[in-house]
């Protein structure tokens, strides 16, 4: 390997790895926990069966689910400045994958919370507790912990969909590497450099993961 | 204490029970004896609105209430003075054996933590758990998890304890760690409504009878009467075959 090419690589890194730390990871982690927000409720609404709320979650889901991200994202970007909301890049990218992911979500939230033991609700309700004391303290507990390898999933998917708000403007790791890339042009080892840091960022989410799954399966192990 | 008049119950267009009348008094041990598909189980998931009732009336603590017509507020409260045992245990799975027995003392009935610890732990004692509080259901055998879902309707001092076939789902060399510790708690003056194939438990433990067959009580009476002279041609036949398990 050359030696400028080199150069270009180390000097890159930094570069690249910055906007990774201070963008793609709080864009990701801000997105994440609003979109569990949004699942919870969503999935909570259609497991009660609210009347209204329910087909609204619904309609909302197949919306999200059902449309390309990166057309949510001009729509809020690009589009709705034309109706009088004109939202910063960042801002912009925060609502629309809190609200695509939310999306996804809800249905692993739900689909958990339907896997939950009836007998659950109703010794709940024998113990003298309450629906929603129940739903809070036996039933949701169980429901997250089934559904956790697939957000899990989910999560991971999301920091590198994360590269798509580089197409309106929010400097993240890769538009990062886009703009290095115009005034080097090195595309072959730039491209592969960030793609590397992404890999980085997905390999300890994993391990994350892996711990998480290892503390929370304490009361599912078979045996004494 | 408990009283029932023309409990009815439909699941569609299946008629599951067709007006039952039952009394227990305070202190009574009160055994529903019938054949699968007699509406036994119905009827207990009825009394504590497990199920909603289609109609017939309810009296607990000389309170009556129209059954089909209660509202939460009151199933909750009504909930509150009575306890359930199911015969698939039911504990909460993410909890520990403690932590069941605490939980609706703690959420529901607003004892302190520390408290309900200690009621929590008496509880455990009584059912010969002391060794494994921590303990979560899934490391627990069927019988140590009836007897923590024992102790968990025990802990809360209710008023009534309904059992739902409670060894039903059990390997047979388990059915009497669990019966023993019900045996107990009749000795103690308990008032128990249980739903059991268990003919020896119901001729040596309870007080009353209830046989019921195609959703109607057939014939109630004290234990003893009615195992020693059934005046109904059914009884007599059900008492013979021993029940027909299942």
């Amino acid at each position: 390997m050359d030696e400028r090419l080199l150069h270009i690589i180390l000097d890159a890194f930094p570069k690249i790895l910055i906007p990774g730390l201070t963008v793609t990871i709080p864009l990701t982690a801000i997105a994440f926990a609003l979109a569990m927000v949004i699942a919870v409720a969503a999935a909570l609404v259609q497991f009660a069966r609210v009347p209204v709320l329910t087909q609204l979650c619904r309609l909302y889901i197949w919306v999200f689910r059902g449309t390309p991200l990166l057309v949510q994202l001009f729509v809020v970007f690009y589009g709705l400045p034309r109706a009088g909301i004109t939202l910063a890049p960042f801002p912009a990218a925060v609502i629309v994958f809190s609200l695509n992911e939310g999306a996804y979500c809800a249905e692993t939230v739900r689909a958990a919370l339907e896997a939950v033991p009836a007998g659950q609700l109703e010794a709940g309700y024998c113990a003298g507790m309450s629906y929603l004391q129940t739903m809070r303290r036996i039933i949701l507990p169980q429901a997250m912990r089934t559904a956790f390898p697939s957000l899990s999933n989910s999560l991971i998917a999301m920091v590198k969909d994360t590269s798509l708000a580089s197409n309106i403007t929010v400097v993240e790791m890769f538009r990062a590497t886009e703009q290095i890339n115009a005034t080097v042009y090195e595309p072959l080892v730039l491209y592969i450099e960030v793609g590397l840091i992404y890999l980085l960022f997905s390999t300890v989410l994993t391990w994350l993961q892996r711990l998480g799954e290892r503390r929370l399966s304490a009361y599912q192990s078979k045996g004494v | 204490m408990l009283e029932l008049r023309n409990l009815k119950k439909s699941f569609g267009p299946l008629e599951v029970l067709r007006g039952v009348d039952l009394t227990v008094n305070r202190g009574d041990v009160a055994v529903i004896l019938g054949p699968s598909g007699s509406g036994k189980t119905t009827l207990l998931r009825c009394v504590n609105f497990l199920e909603n009732a289609d109609g017939g009336e309810l009296t607990f603590d000389g309170e009556t209430f129209r059954l089909g017509r209660v509202s939460r507020r009151d199933a909750a409260r009504l909930r509150k003075k009575t306890a359930f045992v199911f015969q698939s245990y039911n504990l909460f799975l993410n909890k520990t054996a403690l932590e069941n027995v605490t939980e609706g003392l703690v959420v529901a009935r607003k004892i302190p933590r520390g408290e309900a610890e200690r009621m929590g732990r008496r509880a455990l004692d009584k059912v010969g758990l002391s060794d494994r509080m921590g303990h979560f259901p899934s490391q627990l055998s069927g019988g140590q998890q009836q007897r923590v879902a024992i102790a968990r309707a025990i802990a809360a001092q209710p008023e009534i304890i309904y059992f739902d076939e409670p060894t039903s789902a059990l390997d047979p060399e388990l059915t009497g760690e669990v019966l023993s510790v019900m045996r107990q708690l009749a000795g103690e003056g308990m008032t128990m409504l249980v739903v059991t194939h268990e003919l020896g438990f119901a001729r040596t433990v309870s007080s009353q009878v209830v046989f019921m067959e195609d959703g109607l009580v057939v014939e109630a009476g004290p234990t003893r009467e009615l195992f020693e002279h059934p005046r109904e041609e059914r009884t007599r036949a059900f008492l013979q075959t021993g029940g027909g398990a299942g």
